[in-house]
């Protein structure tokens, strides 16, 4: 068994930067009452600016105005938590948020899938960077030392329980995951490291310290083990980006709706699941949202198609007030399909399957935008085609003469514009079903030598009314 | 000095070059009328190109002309788009002509939507032929679908007007079906000078 730790050390901070286009502003989070604001976490360009965790709002608006604040949000860092498990899925089974701030697996099972661990370790980092989160990433025989470890190291793997114990033997009493008052107490006996703590005598430990220290120090060792509580993915993505400014303009809902599919997208991933219809809520203040619904032929589950059908969507869409909110939810996640792509395409530039367009000029033109074309078993033209396409190939029609392209609406052809080539054919048919028709169709040609499909009612007199081209 | 020499003499004894054009790569989309293909430079449709067919209304052949290519694309499981045909296709025609209709999409769209949609067929190159009839195309619309269909290498044709024949088009090849008398007219032809006589075109019906 090998586990690994991602440990996210600023998770608060980073799931509010990820949501803002310019990473570099400065940033702090606020929490506390609203007589007292203190300063709960800064990002990097925001400590260059002076201010610090745990400075009063007023401390810091002093040192500087040019800085962002966002509210820290407990509820959200654990949804983050959360949807990074949904993430982590992906690789292992095992999947627990045990510990505060940290996504813990199990990855022995997954190295034959996912390549030897430093090829692994580097998708870890890239997709986790790709995310916008930052991490430190440790990998150990048993989990909690691998969370004990990850609080001093960063990119350390360590191949089994012999190299396990000098390893932890150096970490200090005091981030070993002990009580405040246990680790203090060990101090204040000299004892620094856990290697020394180790070298005591285990009853002496035993008397002197309640029953969970013992058993916290044999669990971090691999003696006992530790009950996990695994992550069990949710069956629906419901995200929500709240924007700190009225938007009225499509343009800038873009890079929220970016991260929002990217992400939908990633939890896809974890579930191995497709996406086949999701709605987007717009939030305005003290109106309805505003619903958009996104629907697709079949599942899928692409980044870069779902965003693009998604801003498709989005561009029709008028709304009548700024736009607070942006949420994204999809409750309906069948099981995803592969499409069968042949090893050598004949075309070398394949680079849009034919479906994947179709869904774009769906989402551009409209559901109904897209057709097929049909035979039905008819005489009467206007009947004889239907928007869709048949499913088995059609036999062969009769070798009557049928032109290539009919006119939606029947239009009358005045007195010598035209002349007769062959005719009458007469079709006679549905009488059953109320568009009782009975015409004699003539072949024509117009003066400037175009050749039509023309009919006259029979037993009437009149112009003869143009049907069809012979392109 | 001041010698006047025979153009043919010089030629006669072989002491000037002359360039000829490098024979074009033969099409692999012949047009299935054996005049036609003749008159082509490449033999057939040029690939992965705009060819333009010029007409003066509907009914004057400019489906038959394009039936044996399309009829050979969709055989070989190749799909044929039409971005807002000015018509509803009678099935039983197409099929007649050989087309398998499976393989035939229609796009319904405005005007402005329509050259978007076609430009779309085209890069993604998972179509084999994209037919476009483009209303008040300007010369900027159609360069767009020519590179498009070298982008996505894909059989482009756009029909328009006979009245656009004067305006210069970057098309690869553009062809004129005049009514009466029933014939072709290649306009011009990348790779080839473009042959005057006009090429006699019966449409059956």
């Amino acid at each position: 068994m090998r586990w690994v730790c991602i440990l996210f050390p600023q998770l608060a901070l980073d799931a509010v930067l990820r949501q803002r286009s310019d990473p570099d502003e400065p940033l702090a989070l606020l929490s506390g009452p609203a007589q007292r604001r203190v300063l709960q976490a800064v990002n990097e360009p925001a400590r260059a600016l002076g201010l610090r965790a745990g400075q009063s709002m007023t401390a810091a608006q002093a040192l500087s105005k040019a800085f962002a604040c966002a509210d820290y949000d407990q509820a959200g860092v654990e949804h983050w938590q959360q949807f990074l498990a949904a993430w982590a899925y992906r690789f292992s089974s095992q999947v627990s948020v045990h510990f505060p701030r940290t996504v813990l697996f199990e990855i022995e099972s997954s190295l034959a899938l996912f390549g030897p661990w430093p090829q692994f370790e580097a998708r870890l980092r890239a997709e986790l960077t790709a995310l916008g989160f930052r991490h430190r990433l440790v990998a150990a025989p048993n989990p909690l030392a691998a969370r004990i470890l990850a609080n001093a190291h960063d990119g350390l793997a360590v191949p089994d329980a012999q190299a396990l114990g000098p390893l932890l033997g150096q970490m200090p009493v005091e981030r070993i995951g002990l009580a405040p008052t246990v680790a203090s107490a060990l101090s204040r006996m000299g004892l620094r490291t856990l290697g020394q703590v180790q070298a005591l005598p285990r009853q002496t430990l035993a008397r002197r310290f309640e029953a969970p220290v013992l058993k916290h120090l044999d669990t971090l060792l691999g003696e006992r083990p530790l009950a996990l509580a695994f992550y069990l993915p949710p069956d629906r993505f419901d995200v929500r980006i709240e924007l700190n400014f009225d938007v009225q303009s499509h343009q800038a809902l873009l890079f929220p709706l970016r991260r929002l599919t990217a992400d939908l997208a990633t939890f896809l991933c974890g579930r191995d699941a497709g996406v086949q219809r999701f709605d987007l809520h717009l939030e305005h203040a003290g109106l309805p949202d505003t619903l958009i619904k996104v629907g697709l032929l079949s599942a899928e589950r692409e980044p870069g198609m779902l965003f693009e059908l998604a801003r498709g969507r989005l561009e029709q869409v008028q709304v009548e007030a700024p736009v607070r909110g942006f949420r994204l939810s999809a409750q309906d996640l069948p099981s995803f399909i592969p499409q069968r792509r042949e090893l050598f395409d004949e075309r070398p530039q394949q680079s849009l399957p034919w479906e994947q367009l179709r869904e774009r000029l769906r989402a551009r033109l409209g559901d109904d935008a897209v057709q097929g074309l049909g035979f039905q078993a008819d005489h009467r033209p206007e009947c004889a085609w239907q928007p869709h396409a048949q499913s088995q190939p059609a036999t062969l029609l009769s070798r009557a003469q049928r032109p290539g392209w009919l006119l939606t609406e029947p239009q009358a052809v005045s007195e010598g514009a035209a002349r007769i080539l062959m005719g009458p054919e007469r079709i006679e048919s549905g009488w059953w079903d109320g568009a009782d028709v009975r015409r004699d169709y003539y072949l024509i040609q117009t003066r400037a030598g175009q050749q039509g499909w023309a009919y006259r009612r029979v037993g009437e007199g009149g112009p003869l009314w143009l049907q069809g081209w012979f392109a | 000095m001041g010698a006047v020499v025979a153009l043919d003499t010089l030629f006669h004894r072989g002491q000037v070059w002359k360039g000829r054009p490098a024979p074009a790569d033969v099409s692999r989309q012949p047009t299935g009328h054996a005049a036609l293909d003749a008159a082509l430079p490449s033999g057939g449709w040029p690939e992965a190109a705009l060819s333009e067919i010029l007409i003066a209304g509907q009914g004057v052949g400019e489906l038959q002309l394009v039936w044996p290519a399309l009829a050979r694309l969709t055989r070989g499981g190749e799909r044929v788009v039409l971005v807002a045909p000015p018509c509803v296709p009678y099935p039983q025609a197409w099929q007649n002509a050989g087309v398998d209709l499976r393989q035939l999409s229609i796009i319904q769209a405005s005007d402005r939507e329509a050259l978007w949609a076609a430009e779309q067929c085209l890069r993604s190159g998972s179509c084999g032929a994209v037919l476009c009839w483009p209303k008040q195309a300007d010369d900027r619309a159609l360069r767009r679908l020519q590179v498009a269909a070298e982008t996505g290498q894909t059989l482009a044709f756009a029909y328009r007007s006979i009245k656009d024949a004067i305006n210069p088009s970057p098309a690869a090849l553009r062809i004129a079906i005049d009514a009466r008398p029933a014939q072709l007219r290649v306009l011009k032809c990348r790779g080839g000078l473009a042959r005057t006589a006009p090429i006699a075109f019966a449409p059956g019906h």
